[in-house]
């Protein structure tokens, strides 16, 4: 983090509110002291995230004193666009990946952090630290610049940029286990609690306002959930947990049968879709 | 899980080492087989993601009904559908006693820089190496990059063991065969194991096929071998990454330790500049440390002002490391355009970047038999040894001695591309070990004592050009009218000086920088002094003319004719070189490039050299050289 603090104009964090980005911010944190963060905050905020993550979102900007921007794709709300009628490829591809293309640009952001982990799937397995990326955005995983040792290649030209992800490195199990070890605050749906929601194409979809019309057959349920990962509420899947502490959480993770992007829809649209995304500029 | 297990969990898991490896091998030796066993055998592999490797292993398996492991890692598109891994994968595991970070690197004979790249953080490499096969180009080109990169582990996979019958004598015939390579690379350890990476034969548990295997499975030996990288041992070096300067009170340097330790009180220098404090706090987030160690990444504050900035290097003033603006060092290239030696790139080492040139490509290396050739250039692949400069003194270690100082990028100008990896073999300009010292007593002091300008007449031409016959007479002249003088003469300083040196380009060039070097002490002393070379090529004469001021060199140009130098030969060399007794004779079989713009143009044959000398006089009187 302080290598790109030094090296680039005007770098910007990813914050998504998740995990990860918990982790990422706190390192941040942590990297600068006694300084803040040199650079702001940056949330693509599709409007369909958990109304919890917003209240997360707004409460941690003000308790550590940071700057923030959130944005939305205004064009693709006037569009309509949402993740019942699009479908979730579409939606994805408006509100988040277009969304960040305009945030970036808008800005002139030549750095941004990602909280993205290798061990997530498997194009990310191949991401380099610093990613390089064209004036448009684009990634082409086969001119990457090779990283060796710890040293890396900085240098861009105007209107190119980076993305930098510091916690390649990072397992999951590593992210649980340092979040307990530090008490880092997290999003309180990560947590099991009595939600209310609703079975459909094989997830369980927790009904977070009513833009969420239920379809003939569906039932609403209270059941005692919590979420692995956090995204557009339509679109993530939660587990059936009794998990409601740090530790329980670890303790369940280190018997857990499935990977945490399981819950994602996006990611079972299409073979190899995370590569595509990626291509495109989705983080 | 009850709340004491989990609590011996995770205890476990904060005294749990910590292993970095790779796996190379040539095109389907079965690397990403073996990691897919290992993630699935050490339970790392999720019901979902098995389901979907299923799904994947019917429609692009090449490995009938059973799970094509493969699969599991070839996560782009393109490799998906060629069947090869193209780029580096990185993957993760645990066991009850290390937690690991794989890295998937490719066997296909372009990708070696991808290798490169992983072994550069890998403690311990897996070469594969398919039983059928047996050791190929690929394998000894990947351990010797391996041993270039300073893994120091290698384990040799003799893999698909159950396509050979299991058979101990095949075996033992690659083990053998692998073993005569790699004694020429200096691995701490080496470790053959017998396996089948498909069927899972000693990668986790023992084959009862291969009874007359004694070693470990590969998890043992992956569980067990000691890899304290001694990093922590080694001196104390942090490359200063960014200054933290929140507030006027506040000044810290922040970086992460590449090697030793350090703790408040701790005297510290500054590497290039020398200049010295102590460590007042090691800062943190969660309040100030008693002690930082390699790995840490840490925000120091000092008892004094020291002028600091990012790049540069704290070290204990004890143990320094070499501060120098010219190094030898390994070179892999990695990019399609060819390394050009003269070409200016930039050097990324730490935090620093400066300009850089390769001076000189000593020798190539062939990555096969390590056999070294003379080579002009370096294409994609290909590592050489050479010599490098840079535009700023830099500290660093020998890479042998420390990975995280004595490593460093390049990177293209234009397009900013990173082009090579360097490994730093040793510094070329030891007299920079002894810092600059500032000296009282200056050249203009020195010169006015003497009551002249100091200044290099530089005589060049051919051999019985005249050159020493006119130096000779200027010299004793200059003497008679009370002047300071002194005469370098080409083959006096040969008997001495440079008695090492031939009459190789190579040794030309350095046999004129060091009478240049000479010459400019002698500038420095206040003298003014005649050098007499043939100093055949321009861009010596030009290093020579920019060591000193602009009107402190005169370029003489001793302009006879090579047919008359010939006619004279009065020390027979001519004859010699035309009868083949003397190589490199510049005139007959070594070129001699004239000046293009001498000071002083004159020859013998229109003039004697008592009239050259007193044109060359005048001249040092019309510049107002002497009085």
């Amino acid at each position: 983090m302080r290598e790109v603090v030094a090296s680039f104009r005007n770098p910007v964090m990813l914050y998504s509110i998740g995990k990860d980005s918990s982790v990422m911010l706190h390192l941040a944190m942590k990297a600068f002291h006694p300084a803040k963060p040199p650079f702001p905050l940056l949330h693509v905020d599709t409007t369909w995230k958990f109304r919890e993550m917003i209240a997360f979102r707004e409460e941690t900007v003000r308790r550590l004193g940071l700057n923030l921007i959130v944005h939305i794709n205004k064009e693709g709300v006037q569009r309509g666009v949402n993740p019942f009628a699009s479908g979730s490829s579409i939606h994805t591809q408006v509100m988040k990946t277009e969304a960040l293309r305009q945030a970036l640009d808008q800005h002139g952001f030549d750095a941004a952090f990602g909280g993205a982990r290798r061990d997530e799937e498997k194009s990310r397995a191949k991401e380099r630290i610093f990613s390089f990326r064209t004036a448009s955005h684009a990634w082409d995983p086969k001119s990457q610049r090779p990283e060796l040792w710890s040293l890396f290649n900085t240098r861009i030209h105007s209107g190119e940029s980076i993305r930098v992800f510091p916690l390649s490195n990072w397992t999951e199990l590593d992210i649980w286990e340092y979040i307990l070890a530090e008490n880092i605050p997290i999003v309180p749906l990560y947590f099991a609690a009595r939600r209310p929601v609703v079975e459909r194409g094989g997830a369980l979809i927790m009904r977070d306002d009513d833009r969420m019309q239920l379809l003939p057959g569906e039932r609403l349920e209270e059941r005692l959930v919590r979420f692995r990962t956090l995204g557009c509420y339509p679109l993530t899947g939660a587990i059936e947990s009794r998990a409601a502490t740090l530790e329980e959480i670890v303790a369940e993770m280190l018997t857990a049968r499935t990977s945490e992007r399981q819950g994602r829809v996006i990611d079972q649209d299409e073979a190899a879709s995370m590569e595509k995304k990626k291509r495109e500029g989705y983080f | 899980m009850t709340p004491a297990e989990l609590k011996a969990f995770l205890s476990a898991g904060e005294r749990k080492t910590f292993l970095r490896f790779l796996t190379c091998g040539s095109v389907d030796d079965g690397k990403s087989t073996l990691i897919g066993r290992l993630l699935y055998d050490t339970k790392l592999i999720f019901e979902d993601q098995l389901r979907t490797l299923e799904k994947d292993s019917r429609r692009h398996g090449t490995t009938g009904e059973d799970i094509d492991f493969a699969l599991l890692l070839d996560g782009l598109e393109a490799e998906r559908e060629q069947g090869i891994t193209i780029d580096v994968a990185y993957r993760f595991f645990a066991t009850d006693k290390r937690k690991y970070i794989v890295a998937d690197t490719p066997g296909h004979e372009q990708y070696t820089r991808n290798m490169a790249t992983g072994a550069s953080t890998a403690d311990l490499a897996i070469i594969l190496v398919d039983a059928r096969k047996g050791v190929l180009t690929q394998t000894r080109r990947h351990a010797y990059i391996c041993s270039l990169l300073r893994i120091r582990h290698v384990v040799l996979a003799v893999n698909k063991i159950d396509l050979v019958g299991h058979s101990q004598e095949i075996f033992r015939t690659i083990e053998r065969e692998f073993r005569d390579f790699a004694d020429k690379l200096d691995f701490a350890s080496l470790v053959s194991i017998p396996i089948s990476a498909r069927h899972g034969d000693n990668v986790i548990s023992r084959s009862e096929a291969t009874p007359w295997h004694e070693g470990p499975t590969l998890l043992d030996h992956l569980d067990s071998v000691d890899v304290t990288s001694g990093r922590e041992v080694l001196a104390f070096r942090m490359p200063v990454q960014w200054v933290n300067r929140p507030n006027l009170d506040f000044r810290g340097f922040a970086g992460t330790i590449a090697s030793g330790r350090i703790a408040p009180g701790d005297e510290i220098t500054v590497a290039v500049s020398g200049r010295s404090s102590r460590v007042q706090r090691i800062v943190t987030h969660d309040g100030d440390l008693d002690e930082a160690r390699a790995g840490d990444a840490v925000t120091l504050t000092l008892e004094d002002e020291v002028d600091i900035s990012r790049g540069d290097v704290l070290v204990p003033g004890a143990q320094r490391p070499e501060v120098s603006d010219q190094f030898a060092a390994h070179l892999l290239w990695m990019a399609e355009d060819e390394m050009l030696p003269g070409r200016q790139y930039l050097l990324k080492t730490g935090a620093r970047t400066v300009p850089a040139t390769v001076t000189e490509l000593k020798h190539k290396v062939d990555v096969n038999t390590l056999e070294r050739f003379a080579a002009k250039t370096l294409q994609l692949n290909e590592v050489g040894f050479c010599n490098f400069s840079v535009s700023v003194p830099i500290a660093f270690d020998r890479y042998r001695d420390n990975r995280e100082t004595g490593s460093f990028i390049l990177i293209d100008r234009f397009t900013n591309a990173t082009v090579a990896a360097g490994m730093i073999e040793f510094g070329l300009r030891r007299a920079t070990n002894v810092h600059w010292q500032a000296l009282d007593v200056t050249k203009s002091v020195r010169a006015e004592l003497k009551g002249q300008k100091p200044v290099i007449l530089w005589f060049t031409g051919l051999s019985g050009s005249g050159k020493s016959t006119i130096a000779n007479i200027v010299e004793r002249k200059l003497a008679l009218a009370g002047r300071h003088t002194y005469l370098l003469d080409g083959d006096n300083v040969r008997h001495g000086l440079n008695r090492d040196l031939g009459f190789t380009d190579a040794d030309r060039v350095e046999n004129i920088r060091r009478v240049a070097e000479t010459a400019k002490l002698f500038v420095d002393a206040g003298i003014i002094v005649l050098v007499s070379f043939i100093s055949p090529f321009r861009s010596e004469r030009r290093t020579a003319r920019e060591l000193v001021g602009a009107d402190e060199f005169l370029e003489v140009y001793v302009d006879t004719p090579l047919g008359v130098c010939m006619a004279r030969d009065p020390k027979g060399l001519y004859r010699r070189a035309q009868a083949g007794e003397i190589k490199n004779f510049t005139g007959i079989d070594s070129p001699y490039e004239p000046p293009e713009n001498a000071e002083i143009h004159v020859n013998t044959v229109d003039l004697t050299p008592e009239q050259a000398a007193d044109r060359i006089i005048a001249r040092l009187r019309d510049s107002g050289l002497i009085g």
